[in-house]
């Protein structure tokens, strides 16, 4: 209460770290960010811009940036159209859904399953295991394309499902930050459930995963992005069209639209970008808090 | 009897937390060791993949200190000059972000992050048909266009595939997408520094908002710094692939914009000498390794 008072006397509850409430000294920061978020914002809102042109905007000169009369064409053209192979857009669309959220739901469960273990069990390489994957953090995956591209032929997985999968799903990071936040979870709850006889099976599920949200939406976030995104996957690992994904598509569109397609080809381009843009900044805007909280127990001691 | 009894404390204490863990520890060996070792051991022989990896010794680093000339004279000056513009100068960006971020009420801020954010959520499939939209060599190029409206430059310029501008437009396209997860942490860092080391710091005398900085916001926060740092560490080397993305080839033009992953690309997958391609991938996680250790000097925190 009387911290309180001296903080308004002082005029400092708005000013400094995480304020409530406007304060002159603010001005500065809107300054310098609002110009710069503008112009962080450009190449996104032309991707929304250009989706929505007609052919005779998009290539307009002198080219003109926001959209005048705005159309679905682009829309209508994308999913009318058959890829060379004759496979239709929305099979790419299906595939990434299915590659996506089975990364999803496979990576949290990897993912929380050995935090568990790594957080609140007790055995003899728990440490070593742990300082192992914070080693790998700095894991630079496009470094060991080729040997990956190796292990992958050995192992029958080139043109199969299973390849979109199962490279991905150990995510040191994820780990990492699934970890750190358990690690904030009272011993003694789970010794209390111990002794009531309960399994691990049963406080991994019933006491750990709910108390864990925050984390888990993270780890779910960062997965969708790259699973959602992906499209090396499909150009290294995929020869079969029809299980190709829909960033890989899109991907297509630009290169192989020569000639009098070239205009068609930015147009459904800049409408897909959009389609594979919206469901990351959905789920980012949803689950924004929940990361920021994670985040907090993201340092590396 | 003692024997089953043991076994079984075993597989209860320990037998259970290997359970948990080994989905994860299969695929972390599978698709991380294991493709790191084999980097490391197919760096020691020369392997075309027709015949067998063949042992040759050193030999393959040798050649690429002495006679890859397109190393030495394209690939590294241009992956170190990448490398230390994209990666201090985006974490410091990143930072100073972060904490003007940390002024602003809680609304403008969160609206704030997610736009200097929602960079990192595009994919970069998406975001080379922009690249090349807004940079396209001919007068409908958006820049081309600006710069011609203002009478500025008279002809269009080859943005993308002229060697003097290739490099500059590839790290401004690298430094506009490098507020990730690194700039997150950060962000949650500021916020979680208790207010009383502020106040505390204040009645000492702390007097600037940069001394504030230097004394209680770097020290308060070290591990969220390191976690910063080797995730702009990673992305960094990991974004190697733009200037081939940008300029729709590889090598690059007169290899303006060659990166150590563009090289290890060129010789695995172009010219298939996957034993020399190995020992580049090799140098390039010595690399990455080499930085993080230099990032873990400065922020570590012993206790």
């Amino acid at each position: 209460m009387r911290r309180k008072w001296f903080q308004r006397w002082r005029g400092v509850a708005n000013r400094g770290i995480n304020p409530q409430g406007f304060h002159v000294s603010q001005i500065p920061f809107y300054l310098v960010l609002l110009p710069l978020a503008a112009f962080m914002l450009l190449p996104i809102v032309y991707i929304v811009a250009s989706a929505f042109k007609p052919p005779d905007e998009l290539f307009a000169y002198p080219p003109r940036f926001w959209v005048v009369n705005p159309t679905l064409k682009n829309f209508r053209d994308l999913f009318a159209r058959m890829s060379t192979a004759g496979i239709p857009v929305s099979r790419y669309l299906f595939n990434s859904i299915m590659v996506t959220l089975t990364m999803v739901l496979a990576s949290i469960f990897v993912g929380s399953t050995a935090a568990y273990a790594l957080s609140k069990k007790r055995f003899r390489l728990k440490a070593a295991l742990f300082a192992i994957n914070t080693v790998a953090l700095m894991f630079v995956p496009i470094a060991v394309t080729i040997p990956r591209f190796l292990i992958i032929v050995r192992l029958g997985l080139l043109d199969t499902f299973w390849v979109h999968i199962l490279p991905g799903l150990a995510i040191p990071v994820g780990l990492f930050l699934l970890k750190q936040f358990m690690d904030t979870i009272p011993d003694e709850i789970i010794e209390a459930a111990q002794i009531d006889g309960a399994s691990d099976w049963w406080i991994y599920r019933s006491i750990i995963l709910p108390m864990v949200r925050p984390a888990i939406a993270t780890i779910a976030i960062l997965t969708f992005q790259a699973a959602w995104n992906n499209a090396e996957t499909s150009a290294l690992y995929i020869n079969n069209e029809s299980l190709k994904t829909f960033p890989f598509y899109l991907s297509t569109l630009t290169t192989t639209a020569t000639g009098a397609n070239a205009v068609a080809g930015q147009g459904m381009a800049a409408a897909a970008a959009l389609i594979l843009f919206l469901p990351n900044l959905i789920m980012f805007i949803i689950l924004q808090s929940q990361v920021m909280s994670t985040m907090s127990h993201s340092g590396l001691k | 009897m003692p024997m089953s009894n043991t076994l079984r404390k075993w597989l209860h204490n320990e037998g259970n937390a290997y359970a948990f863990l080994f989905l994860y520890a299969a695929l972390f060996t599978v698709f991380i060791v294991i493709p790191v070792l084999a980097a490391i051991s197919l760096s020691f022989t020369f392997f075309d993949t027709i015949q067998p990896p063949r042992y040759i010794g050193l030999r393959n680093y040798i050649t690429l200190v002495t006679q890859d000339d397109l190393f030495m004279r394209y690939v590294l000056p241009n992956t170190i000059q990448f490398a230390v513009i994209v990666g201090p100068g985006g974490y410091a960006l990143a930072f100073l972000l972060a904490w003007m971020l940390a002024q602003l009420p809680r609304l403008p801020r969160t609206l704030f992050a997610l736009i200097l954010y929602s960079p990192s959520m595009t994919a970069s499939v998406a975001m080379a048909v922009v690249w090349r939209t807004l940079f396209s060599g001919d007068q409908t190029g958006y820049l081309n266009g600006f710069l011609m409206s203002l009478g500025l430059i008279a002809e269009p310029i080859q943005w993308l595939q002229s060697p003097q501008y290739l490099m500059t437009i590839m790290i401004l396209v690298t430094l506009w997408s490098s507020m990730g997860i690194g700039f997150l942490a950060m962000l949650a860092g500021i916020l979680d520094i208790s207010p009383e080391l502020y106040e505390a710091a204040a009645l000492d005398g702390l007097k600037s908002r940069w001394q504030e900085i230097f004394y209680i916001t770097i020290p308060a926060m070290k591990p969220q710094m390191l976690f910063g740092a080797v995730m702009a560490i990673v992305g960094t080397f990991q974004a190697g692939a733009i200037g081939v993305v940008l300029s729709g080839s590889n090598p690059t033009p007169q290899y303006a914009g060659q990166l150590i992953v563009n090289h290890i690309e060129d010789y695995g997958f172009l010219r298939y000498e996957m034993g020399y391609a190995a020992a580049v991938s090799v140098v390039l996680l010595l690399m990455v390794w080499f930085f993080a250790r230099l990032a873990n000097r400065l922020f570590l925190t012993r206790e």
